[in-house]
């Protein structure tokens, strides 16, 4: 450890990358799967499309990606969106209501006309959210638990309580198609998550949004408009959240009000932290949160091909998720690394403190 | 609407007028006059799936068709929901109690308070987990392991003069829910006889379509061979459909798929071939319901356990039931 003299050799450089052990964790669960199945990485062609595990990990993580990445938003401004998931009801069941009772399922122009409806209504979910947190200044965890709650409800009042099943090409293409190969869900979170990065990192928002989140009052004083900014991000969160649920439903051609997105808004979360943003707001990281959608995906894959009981799931999700974030923390690597140097070295049982413990933002 | 009303009234008046007959004043709150019309107080677990709500409209047509007048209550999976319209009934004197419980335990204290007032108790479609069984008079549902086993049984026959191992897969229902429970050790029993039938893979659902579909995609690509998925309801069923067709296989002929409910969808996915064999779990049960209240009601003695009237499936009886499906 201490050889590794020069602070500027690249291999530091890595290691020191907030996105290193995200990536470390998401390799090793990945390696993992491949000693129970020895194919997992094997990707082939059937019957025109792509087919593998890990093709399914992306396709099945992208809703999460995306609800995730509203959420790192959010989460960068020093908020919470716990109405994601039943946003994703929502517009699962609005475009589906309206598919299935048009004249025409198939015809594209029922299927834009149900995405809009479902869009505009996250937008206006978005807002109501925005100007509870942002203008009525309550707090983020009340006021989008307020829709968490209501919003499941809304759901299951569109579609009766029923489980509606749509047929129409157009629509299915959003979750379930493929397009040049590919799960087209995986190549529309991409756009949007690259949209998302170019649109934060290479103009000023990204910037402003770290400044709202690490100090609301010192941005106010220096002319950011802090609340239209934080209005916006929930706003942008609902939409992603809407896009996951066309998704989600799109996938399997239903809407199911009562089980979709489901605590989706736990996993987005547990995705962003994992990624390596902090709850407390300020500094986000966008590739953190996808690496960290993707371990979450990546564990439910695992738990499936290796076989573990579903009464034990839970328990080996949550040891791994304490792992990852044991590892990540860089007081418990410090911690652990010095406990290593004093048995080593038993002689100089304090040298080993550490000197150069990252401190969070 | 009050046309309708009014009928309802007529004949919940007669329906009383036969039933204090009957009952020659033995209940504790029979005695309200005449004209008094039967009352029931149901609580309901939820709405949360579609074969919850078809259950809820058979309950309430039922009782309309039988001019019984239902005091429903919606619990939203909720035990002390559902502990507070029990008292409410009670309160109200209503002549029977109905109520699918949320969950298994914890009923003791307030079916005593049910019992202490006269009232019978009738439970349906779910069972409470008591060791006083003075405290509700019947048990009205569906026999998971039963619908298990005869799952279990067809996959037995379909396969009786088949040599070499049969590899099944298992879509579970929500983990530690009865029918998850049940509908497993039902199967298990059913082709434990046989060392030739091996259960490859088992992971749960949730009893939903998408995570029925995610399942059997890592199930085919973990498992070189599958012969037979086993769904414990038909949603998973259908989204396992899914993911089979995507790999490029044909659901129904490469993989034989058993399923349990009987819902519209499945009918019709089993029309095309896509579905082998369903078992009904029927949650039209309002009409045996309302019996049953009349019954206990006219101090009849009724069995403890009642199981609902329930079918199977095969391709060509789907077909056939397809026009008519409620649900």
């Amino acid at each position: 450890m201490s050889t590794a003299a020069a602070a500027t050799s690249p291999v530091k450089a890595v290691t020191r990358s907030r996105l290193f052990w995200p990536a470390v964790v998401l390799a090793v669960l990945l390696v993992a799967n491949l000693a129970f199945t020895p194919d997992f990485f094997a990707v082939r062609l059937q019957g025109g499309h792509l087919y593998g595990s890990l093709i399914d990990i992306l396709h099945f993580g992208a809703p999460l990606i995306l609800v995730s990445l509203g959420m790192t938003l959010v989460i960068a401004t020093g908020g919470i969106d716990l109405s994601v998931g039943s946003t994703v009801a929502i517009s699962g069941a609005l475009a589906c209501l309206h598919i299935s009772e048009s004249s025409d399922p198939g015809s594209l122009g029922t299927v834009l006309t149900a995405l809009g409806i479902a869009l505009g209504t996250a937008v206006l979910l978005g807002t109501v959210n925005g100007l509870l947190v942002a203008k009525a200044g309550v707090q983020p965890i009340i006021a989008t638990l307020i829709l968490m709650v209501a919003g499941r409800g809304v759901a299951q009042l569109i579609t009766d309580g029923q489980i509606i099943t749509v047929t129409s090409d157009p629509y299915k293409m959003i979750g379930g198609g493929y397009w040049l190969t590919m799960p087209f869900a995986i190549l529309l979170s991409a756009l949007v998550v690259l949209a998302t990065v170019l649109l934060t990192r290479s103009t000023a928002l990204g910037l402003l949004l770290e400044s709202v989140g690490g100090n609301p009052v010192a941005s106010r004083l220096v002319g950011i408009r802090a609340m239209r900014l934080v209005a916006l991000v929930y706003v942008f969160s609902a939409l992603c959240a809407a896009l996951a649920g066309l998704m989600v439903s799109s996938n399997v051609s239903a809407a199911d009000g009562n089980n979709a997105g489901l605590w989706i808004e736990l996993d987005a979360i547990l995705a962003v932290v994992l990624g390596g943003t902090s709850l407390n707001g300020g500094r986000f990281s966008i590739g953190g949160t996808v690496l960290g959608a993707l371990i979450i995906q990546t564990l439910s894959t695992t738990v499936y091909t290796i076989g573990i009981p579903p009464e034990t799931t839970l328990v080996f999700k949550a040891f791994v998720v304490i792992v990852v974030c044991l590892i990540q923390s860089p007081a418990f690597r410090a911690k652990l690394a010095a406990r290593g140097a004093r048995t080593r070295r038993t002689t100089r049982s304090h040298a080993a403190a550490p000197t150069n413990r990252e401190v969070g933002a | 609407m009050s046309k309708r009303a009014a009928a309802a009234l007529v004949a919940g008046a007669m329906v009383a007028v036969l039933t204090a007959c009957g009952s020659g004043g033995g209940g504790g709150s029979a005695d309200k006059g005449a004209g008094h019309k039967l009352v029931v107080g149901f609580s309901q677990v939820g709405a949360e799936s579609g074969w919850r709500t078809a259950n809820t409209k058979s309950i309430q047509e039922s009782a309309k068709k039988a001019g019984i007048e239902l005091k429903f209550s919606d619990a939203q999976q909720k035990q002390e929901n559902q502990i507070k319209a029990i008292r409410s009934f009670i309160q109200q004197k209503v002549d029977v109690i109905a109520f699918s419980p949320v969950v298994e335990s914890g009923w003791d204290t307030v079916l005593k308070e049910a019992k202490d007032a006269h009232i019978p108790v009738i439970l349906t479609d779910r069972a409470v987990d008591s060791k006083d069984e003075s405290l509700y008079v019947s048990f009205l549902g569906s026999d998971f392991v039963e619908e298990g086993k005869k799952a279990g049984d067809w996959l037995v026959k379909e396969y009786a003069s088949a040599g070499g191992d049969v590899n099944i897969v298992q879509l579970e229902g929500t983990t530690g829910s009865a029918p998850a429970n049940d509908r497993k050790s039902g199967f298990a029993d059913a082709i434990k006889g046989e060392p030739k039938f091996k259960v490859v893979a088992s992971q749960t659902g949730d009893f939903t379509r998408a995570k029925g579909k995610e399942v059997m995609q890592a199930f085919l690509k973990s498992q070189p061979k599958i012969d037979v998925l086993y769904a414990h309801n038909d949603d998973m069923a259908l989204g396992a459909i899914q993911a089979i067709e995507e790999a490029g296989k044909k659901p129904g002929t490469d993989i034989k798929i058993v399923s349990v409910d009987g819902v519209k969808d499945a009918l019709s996915a089993m029309s095309q071939g896509k579905i082998n064999y369903d078992v009904e779990c029927n949650p039209l049960l309002g009409d045996q319901l309302m019996d049953l209240v009349k019954k206990v009601k006219a101090g009849e003695s009724v069995p403890r356990r009642i199981k609902t009237e329930e079918g199977t499936f095969t391709p060509e009886q789907a077909t056939a039931a397809l026009p008519n499906r409620q649900y």
